[in-house]
């Protein structure tokens, strides 16, 4: 595994985006690995562009900021490759050799110019039905941000399940101050559960189905991922 | 350092213990690690430092840390907050706060800045030390509300001391630092920490801090050098009267003078500053190599990883990290410039501001290299840094 993995994650606002690097980052956190977290985005909409970027080490981060250069891409929305929403265009602009893209998907979405671009960089792109995922497990299209976490671990294995489940509680366990849209969302997705408990566990059980959709996939990979 | 003595290890009414600032960066006292965002360490610095009184308008990337000190005022640790009708009447709010002896904590970002501008040198004109946490983005038109350092240039002759925090932990310290030494009564100066908005204000990341049994003593309006609320009696009494409304020539004087001793209290301010920050206002890291970067901020992050870059690559490249914009840190930087072939002054804005500053203290200023800019909130990736100086050693032949 590289020493540094950077990862950018797109999709569009009220996707939980930014929320998905902060908790990868947290996990990370407690793991003792170094991590920094950090959003971008414009006039805080639903449906608008939402970028955000996580970096995970074992040496001291001290880079920040708009992600250019990235090991892995998650692309939360099929907007961002159909219609261009995204910060970066296109989508898999500064790719790492080697690297990683998982789309929310349950359909191709990459024309064969896009395949060839990535081919060129030995770059892997796997479609996962994060949402479809995120509907069947908590019963709410809010959890597709898990679900696409659940298929980054299950390919990379960056922090374990463990740390996932105690970031997870981090963020939601206890009473978070946010943006006024993110506060929205939260309160949002309370609803949905009867109790906080039930809120943690359905998200987590998201994160486990995906990991093993994840992790069958990257058994089919002939090389090692990150490598 | 001189506080309220007499109240130093005595609770206060949160239960907290109060403690003289240095303890804060020694080791007497147990220490925690918390994972957080750049706001979330403002509400934790703000909960440790015995503020009466906060006032913000929001504008983003500062609307969450002012939120979140919204909630210290619910919990109890801040004594009064409201948010005012907008940037100019909030920091007008402050300087009320502060005449009336209240500690003061307050934030605003870019436009907002511009919006607030005219008080803050009626702030350090009237000796008001209050703290105001900038978390800098861009000033329009175009719009962007990503990060820029351009406010801090615009803000370097206001009579303010100015700070810059290159992260978390920076800010979490230079916040609590910041009050002990604008409120030294030979300073009693306004004080802005500046962090770079987004890449530390929504950044996640380690930061270790006292626990939050303990704060720093509160401040004391009687140790002002400048009498409370007091528009009878001199100097305070030329807000009420005017010396224009009497003869020119006092005016001039008065004016003269009275800018002159605000620059004066800035000079003063360094030996304070050194003190808390370990001795300089500057970080050095393999300060003999012949090509240096050098300025402050997230830039200086970048730096660090274009260098390490660079080091993969079998070049030898130090940095010098300035922390204070106000005081300028003259004599050390040109110490620490002396020996260097090529310095590299990478910025958020558009202006160079830093590179000029830099320039005007060093000799032999043709090596300076103004550059490389992002601008409008741009991110200045380790990899263009390092392209970047590449492209001016080959320029100017150096090594």
């Amino acid at each position: 595994m590289r020493r540094r993995i950077n990862f950018r994650m797109s999709g569009l606002g009220g996707q939980g985006v930014v929320t998905s690097a902060h908790v990868l980052a947290t996990a990370a956190a407690k793991e003792n690995k170094y991590a920094i977290s950090n959003p971008f985005f414009g006039a805080e909409k639903r449906m608008a562009p939402s970028e955000s970027y996580c970096r995970i080490g074992d040496e001291p981060i001290y880079d920040r900021g708009e992600l250019v250069y990235p090991d892995v891409i998650m692309i939360f929305h099929p907007h961002v490759i159909t219609l261009n929403k995204s910060y970066t265009m296109p989508f898999y602009s500064g790719i790492k050799e080697g690297g990683i893209v998982i789309i929310n998907s349950t359909i191709e979405l990459l024309s064969d110019e896009h395949k060839e671009e990535l081919e060129k960089k030995n770059v892997r792109h796997m479609n996962v039905a994060a949402t479809n995922i995120a509907k069947e497990v908590a019963g709410t299209e809010l959890a597709s941000n898990m679900a696409m976490l659940g298929a980054l671990l299950g390919i990379t294995d960056i922090v374990t399940l463990e740390s996932m489940d105690l970031a997870i509680q981090d963020r939601f366990g206890k009473k978070y101050v946010a943006s006024g849209g993110t506060a929205t969302l939260d309160e949002a997705i309370k609803k949905k559960f009867a109790k906080k408990e039930q809120l943690l566990k359905k998200n987590l059980e998201t994160v486990q189905v995906a990991y093993k959709v994840g992790k069958e996939w990257a058994s089919t990979l002939k090389e090692l991922v990150l490598a | 350092m001189s506080t309220a003595k007499s109240l130093i290890g005595t609770k206060n009414k949160m239960g907290q213990t109060i403690v003289d600032i240095e303890d804060f960066f020694n080791d007497k006292l147990p220490k925690e690690q918390h994972f957080m965002t750049g706001s979330e360490i403002v509400k934790e610095a703000i909960k440790r430092a015995s503020v009466d009184m906060s006032i913000s308008y929001p504008i983003t990337p500062q609307s969450e840390a002012a939120a979140l000190v919204g909630e210290l005022w619910v919990e109890g640790y801040v004594k009064g907050y409201f948010r005012g009708e907008h940037e100019f009447a909030v920091m007008s709010q402050c300087a009320g706060a502060a005449f009336g002896g209240a500690r003061v904590f307050t934030t605003t970002s870019g436009p907002g800045t511009l919006r607030a501008y005219e008080n803050f040198p009626m702030w350090s004109g009237s000796r008001l030390p209050i703290m105001l946490c900038l978390m800098v983005r861009g000033i329009n038109t175009p719009l962007s509300i990503q990060p820029d350092t351009i406010e801090m240039g615009m803000l370097l002759d206001t009579g303010m001391l100015m700070w810059h925090a290159e992260n978390a932990q920076e800010l979490f310290d230079y916040l609590l630092m910041g009050y002990i030494v604008a409120e030294q009564p030979d300073i009693h100066l306004p004080i802005a920490v500046a962090c770079d908005g987004f890449f530390v204000s929504h950044t996640k990341e380690m930061v270790e801090m006292v626990s939050k049994d303990y704060c720093i003593p509160p401040y004391d309006p009687y140790r002002a050098p400048v009498p409370v609320m007091d528009m009878e009696t001199a100097p305070m009494r030329i807000m009420r009267d005017p010396f224009v409304m009497k003869s020119n020539y006092i005016s001039y004087m008065t004016h003269a003078s009275w800018q002159l001793e605000i620059r004066g209290a800035i000079e003063r301010s360094r030996k304070y500053t050194k003190r808390l920050m370990g001795g300089s206002l500057i970080e050095v890291e393999n300060g003999d190599a012949d090509i240096i970067i050098c300025s402050s901020g997230t830039a200086i992050s970048q730096g660090r990883e274009a260098i390490r870059l660079m080091k993969a690559k079998g070049m030898d490249v130090g940095l010098v990290k300035i922390k204070t914009i106000r005081p300028f840190p003259d004599d050390e930087v040109r110490k620490a410039l002396e020996n260097a072939k090529l310095i590299v002054v990478p910025e958020l804005n558009i202006s160079g501001w830093m590179a000029k500053e830099i320039k005007s203290c060093i000799d032999r200023n043709d090596r300076v290299l103004v550059g490389p800019h992002v601008a409008g909130g741009m991110t200045m990736p380790p990899e263009v840094l390092m392209e970047e100086i590449e492209k001016e050693i080959a320029l100017r032949k150096v090594a």
